[in-house]
């Protein structure tokens, strides 16, 4: 479990991070979300012990970082930025983590197996494109074989194969028991990976809840009806509390009424229907508005826990 | 795994086992240091061409002998020791310096210091252990070239300068050369982890034993001498010398006890910095 208390982060006069606080439990994918810039992958570094918070704490297991014996056995670590020498093969590279913590050639050579680089291991790492340097670093967080993961945005260079391996392999990983937390600056990706969110604006906490509930409150859901009695539904249904506007195409989009009762309304007053679709706003925009100011919808977002 | 036996709260599961030794830590960055090609050919080289140079020197100064001036006859007469060392040291220092930056400079620029961090999170034991076997690797390779030349370059003075391993001050003086490049390895090697650029840190360290040492011979008065005597690489390599001359300021164990201590100096404050700075 990886707990984060008021970290808060200040790099000049401007704050990365800023009272941050949540769980990552096991046995689930969160998804850490938040646009370019949000301050994702400092809170990774101070999770990781790479930084020091100005103020609050980061654990793994109620341990700081710093302070874990053998942390590459406790928790996987995935960063943004490259971490590999340009001049040393993917084989070498991991063997020298490996024998910092006491682990043997033989874990090193799964790993190299288990993401898929057994031959390009004795190449330099140098010569390696975006989606195979992921797979290193992939390779490298799987070392320790660790109940906890740290991945800054992992899918960042890899294509649409790369991609789905990553998505069944953070999911195994859950399903294995283990903490998978996972950074990401795109809401359709972690809408599909992750089952836990906790999204950030400007360094704080906007939301902290399940995937569903999250898709279930940002995105508004209208009902679209083809009809050819246009007129006298939208009368009805405007009486019965719902919004309703005509499309270009002359079709009625609904609001706050659910498409059963649409139907039955409609079919209590003989209405013909030619159509009836529930449609979602899009998830992307619903982030992007959600996130803009993150300050401002602090209050008004579902929070699960964490949220002050 | 033993990690789940682990006696101890502190060193339990929860912290992923028992820390790990200083061994583990030496075997690791030995791994980081061979595997990297280009720092196995230069440190091949670096034998190959000192060696070749210090004969080279020697057959010429033979050559010339008859040209050359009586002071200088003298003085190869007088330390026909540091005549052979010090003909091939000037390529060594070179090379031992850009070797002892690049070992600590290439993490940063690769980001490999933050994987290298991730897996020792306590930092200064990375350090530690880097300067541990790269001192030792490049004692060894010191060493090798410092006998090889004295062997390489004693009967081509023969004639001129007698010299033989057993006459005083020798086996110091070559032994003492190999210690000089290890502590010169690792003086680059800390100026590198405070600096944690190449070409900086590169620009630094060259400049500082190649340019600004030598000119502070040329500082006036005594206060000028004793400058000049202090500075890290002019006190190490009094080692080198056979015996000591009218005027030295430090004694050969002196002055390398001058340069350890500039090194040292130099890596606790790499040390520090590397606790206290964000990686």
């Amino acid at each position: 479990m990886i707990e984060a208390k008021n970290l808060t982060k200040r790099y000049g006069d401007k704050t990365a991070v800023n009272d941050l606080s949540f769980t990552v439990e096991p046995g689930r994918v969160t998804g850490f979300l938040g646009p370019n810039g949000a301050g994702k992958s400092t809170t990774m570094r101070l999770l990781l012990g790479l930084d020091r918070p100005d103020a609050g704490t980061a654990t793994v297991n109620g341990v700081a970082y710093r302070d874990l014996a053998r942390p590459l056995r406790v928790v996987g670590a995935l960063l943004e930025a490259r971490a590999v020498h340009t001049g040393r093969s993917a084989y070498d590279h991991l063997l020298c983590l490996a024998q910092t913590q006491g682990i043997g050639r033989r874990r090193v050579g799964e790993v190299i197996e288990q993401v898929g680089l057994a031959s390009v291991a004795r190449k330099r790492a140098g010569g390696f494109s975006l989606g195979m340097g992921q797979r290193l670093g992939i390779a490298a967080a799987l070392l320790g074989d660790p109940a906890a993961l740290v991945l800054d945005e992992p899918v960042n260079g890899l294509d649409p194969e790369g991609i789905l391996w990553i998505r069944n392999l953070m999911k195994s990983l859950a399903a294995e028991g283990r903490a998978v937390f996972v950074s990401s600056h795109l809401m359709n990706e972690m809408a599909v990976t992750a089952d836990h969110l906790i999204v950030i604006g400007r360094g704080r906490l906007v939301a902290d809840c399940s995937t569903e509930e999250f898709i279930e409150r940002s995105t508004e859901r209208s009902v679209l009806v083809r009809t050819p009695d246009g007129q006298q539904l939208a009368e009805l249904l405007t009486r019965q509390g719902a919004t309703v506007t005509r499309t270009e195409e002359g079709d009625l989009d609904v609001t706050g009424i659910e498409a059963p009762r649409i139907a039955e309304l409609a079919a209590a007053e003989k209405l013909v229907l030619h159509e009836l679709s529930t449609r979602r706003g899009s998830l992307e925009e619903a982030f992007m508005e959600l996130t803009r100011d993150a300050v401002e919808y602090d209050a008004g977002l579902p929070a699960a826990g964490g949220v002050k | 795994m033993s990690a789940a036996t682990a006696p101890l709260a502190a060193s339990g599961p929860a912290t992923g086992g028992r820390r790990p030794g200083f061994g583990h830590l030496m075997l690791s960055e030995w791994t980081k240091i061979r595997s990297v090609r280009s720092t196995v050919w230069s440190l091949a080289i670096l034998i190959v061409l000192t060696l070749v140079f210090t004969a080279l020197f020697m057959k010429m100064g033979i050559a010339n002998w008859d040209k050359t001036s009586p002071s200088q006859q003298a003085e190869m007469r007088l330390d026909p020791t540091g005549t052979i060392l010090g003909s091939g040291i000037l390529l060594s220092q070179l090379a031992v310096c850009v070797l002892g930056v690049m070992a600590i400079a290439s993490e940063y620029s690769t980001g490999m210091i933050r994987a290298s961090l991730l897996a020792v999170p306590r930092r200064v034991p990375v350090l530690a252990a880097k300067a541990s076997v790269f001192a030792l690797l490049v004692l060894a390779v010191g060493e090798v070239t410092a006998f090889g030349s004295f062997f390489l370059g004693a009967p081509i003075l023969h004639d001129k300068a007698p010299v033989a391993l057993g006459d005083p001050g020798v086996l110091r003086a070559v032994t003492g050369c190999g210690l000089y490049l290890a502590l010169l390895g690792l003086f680059a090697l800390g100026a590198a982890a405070v600096i944690r650029h190449t070409a900086a840190s590169i620009t630094v360290v060259v400049g500082f034993v190649l340019v600004i040492t030598p000119m502070t011979d040329l500082l006036p008065g005594s206060v000028g001498e004793h400058v000049h005597a202090f500075m890290p690489t002019q006190a190490g390599f009094m080692i080198t010398q056979q015996h000591a001359r009218a005027g030295d300021v430090l004694g050969p164990w002196q002055g390398l006890g001058v340069f350890a201590l500039w090194t040292a100096v130099l890596l606790a404050v790499a040390a520090v910095q590397l606790r206290r700075r964000d990686a």
